[in-house]
């Protein structure tokens, strides 16, 4: 066996000083040397561990093969076999807990470097279209009509499993772009909006209808759907509602939920006004509220809008904190403050009714909750106000009960979240499955997909009749 | 793309459009709304629908020039189209019979107001309605507002027509009268509603007023449109438009509304100068 390089490729990434004032992507992506530089580190071993820690099957050691052979062509073939949507999960799947987690190379410290080669893969697919034979929906039409709700990394992979096998698929999407929290939360210097609607495309290339502007539960409902024409549905809605803390103050002017501040300018394209008719506020001093991927996109994107003194306030230590590693390390770097054991009482605002400061408790760590992770507990007398001319509250969201209150017989838990079968992406009524966020609360797009695939091909053994 | 089939000028600064929308027109009800969005790079921006046509598939919406967006939508024509339209959004209106209800609308809100006294009317109920504006050349719809109603009341700021003064006089007369109101539903500028509600708490009639904060995505996603109504936070985009007036936090509501006033200022001039109707003078932000 050849020697083990536990030199893992660094990824060329924009300029610290340059990249805080323009929304261009952070991370730049390999060349061709690099990638096959992090290719030819793979082992190729034959337990192919990487493989399980991906949840939409992807071979990854043939692809890494294809890479080291000089033939990206089949690289690309490799990977859309069975996955539709690499440039978007090259470069915001956490690769940390899946596949690299699971490459043996992960115990020495250095796995493979698995998301940045799909990354570069499916990057050099678009700069070279035409180049690659486009994987053909083989089957002819299967006579069988399947509606997804939500376009959504979910509803998309849903749609494309399908429209391979056959089916006919329509799309019906509320918003006026596709592509659910891809297109409207995470933000354009992690993920180019360009790239997510390539990749929509692509979906659509295999024969998937896409009705825009269309809210399921107001325009049409779901059972109107079965019972005009579409003989299975599948929701993938996600879980878009933001959760508020119910303190005072908190509908302030000025107070911003993550996903208005980050709609406006992802969606809306508020960071170009007045080019672009969508403004937004930022100010000098933000506050933001919370610790997980979406505080520190709205952190990072306030920087970006010109904000000087940027706060992110989080209740427990740095241990806890459910942001990526990486993520943290981006936002501290760009000179974002992070205040750990913080927790908020209130917001003040001036006598127009606009924020001016939240006022916060510092807290300790208690007895471990549900969920294992140490409870704050605010130390009493310990409030202070950090000045903000903007906050944000980024404190999580949970499924639209839009959907799920305009469809018979579907059992919601009490967290929103529809009750589906692991394996199947079932729910309780027949006709019906789910995946993604909308069954698991927030999560991640590869999970999301992975939920999608398993439900599509449970629809295709249905609509068989098998 | 959404087809706008007719524009008319109903008043001054007021417009009518049709649209084609069949989809939505099968399925609109009173006091629900749109939203749209002009082109690519458009706001996304909520208007009420103020009539629908199932046979012809066409919503009709009433539209005041307040910003960029209002302004330029008043120059479209007929013929030319929306990038996008989405609803009904909202939750349509409570309509029962109440038995006597007196509906008041301020400006432009005629249009949201009448449907709702149609379908006011059909349930079996006296229906009252008050019109406000500020002087006649505002004023639209009066015959199409008079046929749905058993009585009904203009107000104007100048006395161009009908009684000089604002609607929560003749309101008030109305409840000192002693006739039983058994609703008010009020819609119009935040400030009218919010003395409307003011009018009639003293006599117990539940009010009902249709919110118009600024929104997003109009379906729950974004929290702009959140209002504080009994001291609870509420989304007006999916628990609204409709409110009790008398709950709702009005200092806040009309705070969060101008939330934008500077961007919308600056929008609002670079279009007109980019469109020759003012000069651009100064190069001040
Ligand atoms: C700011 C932010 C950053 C994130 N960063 C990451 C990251 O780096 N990596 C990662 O893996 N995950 C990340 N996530 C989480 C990830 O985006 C979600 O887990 C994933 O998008 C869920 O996919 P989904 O298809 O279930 O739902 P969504 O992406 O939420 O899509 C749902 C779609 O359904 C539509 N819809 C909703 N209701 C209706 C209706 N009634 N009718 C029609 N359409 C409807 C919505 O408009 C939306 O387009 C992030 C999330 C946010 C908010
Ligand atoms: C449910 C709902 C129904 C509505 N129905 C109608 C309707 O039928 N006809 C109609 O003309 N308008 C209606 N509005 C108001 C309309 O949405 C705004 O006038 C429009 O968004 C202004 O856009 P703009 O770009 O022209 O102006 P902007 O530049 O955005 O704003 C200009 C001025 O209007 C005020 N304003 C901004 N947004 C709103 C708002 N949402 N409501 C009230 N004032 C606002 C601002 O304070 C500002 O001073 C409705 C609003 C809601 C929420
Ligand atoms: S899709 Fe995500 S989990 Fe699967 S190989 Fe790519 S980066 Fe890893
Ligand atoms: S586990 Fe790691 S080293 Fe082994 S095949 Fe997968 S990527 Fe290569
Ligand atoms: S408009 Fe976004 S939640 Fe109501």
């Amino acid at each position: 066996m050849s020697r083990l390089d536990l030199n893992r490729i660094p990824i060329p990434k924009q300029e610290l000083g340059e990249r805080a004032g323009n929304f261009g992507e952070v991370a730049l992506g390999y060349n061709l040397k690099q990638a096959q530089a992090e290719a030819g580190r793979c082992i190729e071993c034959p337990k192919r561990n990487c493989v399980a820690g991906c949840p939409v099957d992807i071979d990854i050691p043939e692809f890494i093969r294809a890479i080291k052979e000089n033939d990206i062509p089949q690289a690309v073939r490799v990977i859309k076999k069975t996955n539709n949507l690499p440039g978007i999960c090259g470069r915001v799947c956490p690769q940390e807990t899946q596949c690299e987690a699971a490459c043996v190379l992960d115990r020495k410290g250095a796995p493979i470097a698995i998301g940045r080669l799909e990354r570069y893969v499916a990057d050099w697919e678009r700069v070279h279209p035409g180049r690659v034979v486009q994987p053909r929906v083989a089957k002819p039409p299967s006579g069988g009509k399947v509606a997804v709700i939500g376009s959504g990394p979910a509803g998309l992979t849903a749609a494309a499993e399908m429209a391979r096998r056959g089916h006919e698929v329509t799309i019906f999407e509320s918003l006026h772009l596709a592509g659910g929290v891809l297109s409207y939360g995470i933000p354009e210097f992690r993920l180019p909006k360009a790239i997510v609607q390539e990749e929509v495309y692509y979906v659509l290339s295999l024969g998937v209808k896409l009705e825009l502007n269309s809210v399921v539960g107001k325009l049409v409902t779901v059972d109107e759907l079965l019972a005009g024409g579409y003989q299975a549905v599948f929701l993938g809605t996600g879980a878009g509602l933001p959760l508020f803390m119910n303190i005072p103050g908190e509908s302030l002017s000025g107070v911003y939920s993550a996903n208005e501040f980050l709609t406006r300018i992802n969606l809306m394209k508020a960071y170009r006004f007045p080019e672009y008719d969508t403004p937004v506020r930022v100010g000098h001093r933000v506050v933001v509220i919370g610790g997980g991927n979406v505080a520190m996109d709205a952190a990072r994107s306030a920087l970006r809008l010109g904000a000087g003194d940027i706060t992110v306030v989080y209740r427990r230590s740095p241990k806890e904190i459910p942001a990526r590693r990486e993520e943290i390390d981006n936002a501290l770097e760009e000179g974002i403050k992070i205040r750990f054991l913080t927790q908020p009482k209130r917001f003040k605002g001036d006598e127009l009714s606009r924020v001016m400061a939240v006022e916060c408790y510092d807290t300790e760590l208690g007895e471990p909750d549900a969920d294992g992770r140490r409870r704050p507990v605010v130390k009493p007398g310990s409030e202070f106000s950090l000045d903000a001319d903007v906050a944000i509250v980024a404190l999580g969201t949970t499924p639209n009960p839009l959907v799920a209150t305009t469809t018979t017989g579907l059992e919601v838990t009490r967290k929103g979240t529809v009750v589906a079968g692991e394996a199947t992406g079932r729910t309780t009524r027949e006709g019906i499955w789910a995946g993604g966020d909308i069954i698991t609360g927030s999560a991640t797009v590869i999970s999301a997909m992975g939920a999608a695939k398993k439900a599509a091909a449970d629809i295709d053994k249905y609509l068989r009749g098998e | 793309m959404y087809r706008i089939l007719s524009r008319r000028k109903l008043a001054l600064g007021i417009h009518r459009f049709k649209v084609t929308a069949a989809a939505l027109a099968a399925r609109a009800r009173p006091g629900q709304f749109v939203i749209l969005r002009l082109d690519e790079r458009g706001e996304r921006i909520p208007l009420t629908i103020a009539d629908w046509d199932k046979d012809e598939g066409s919503l009709t919406l009433v539209v005041m020039e307040t910003g960029m967006t209002t302004h330029r939508l008043a120059r479209l024509k007929g013929g030319s189209s929306l990038a996008d339209l989405t609803g009904p959004l909202g939750k349509p209106t409570e309509i029962e019979r109440f038995g006597t209800v007196v509906l008041v609308a301020g400006g432009f809100a005629v249009a949201a107001i009448t449907p709702i006294a149609r379908a006011m009317k059909e349930a079996g109920n006296r229906v009252i309605s008050i019109v406000g504006a500020r002087g006649k050349e505002r004023l639209f719809w009066i015959d199409r507002l008079a046929a749905e109603s058993d009585r009904l009341i203009i107000a104007t700021d100048d006395g161009s027509r009908g009684r000089r003064g604002v609607v929560t006089e003749p309101l008030r007369e109305i409840l000192e009268s002693g006739e039983k109101i058994d609703r008010v539903i009020a819609i119009g500028p935040a400030i009218m509603m919010k003395f409307c509600a003011r009018t009639t708490q003293p006599f117990n009639v539940k009010t009902i007023v249709s919110l118009n904060p600024i929104m997003v995505d109009g379906i729950g996603m974004c929290g702009v449109c959140r209002v504080s109504v009994g001291g609870v936070t509420r989304f007006a985009c999916i628990d609204g438009p409709d409110f009790d007036g008398h709950q709702v936090d009005w200092d806040l509501f009309i705070a969060r509304q101008k939330t934008y006033v500077d961007e919308e200022r600056l929008s609002l001039d670079r279009w007109r100068c980019q469109h020759g109707s003012q000069s651009c003078g100064g190069d001040e932000g």
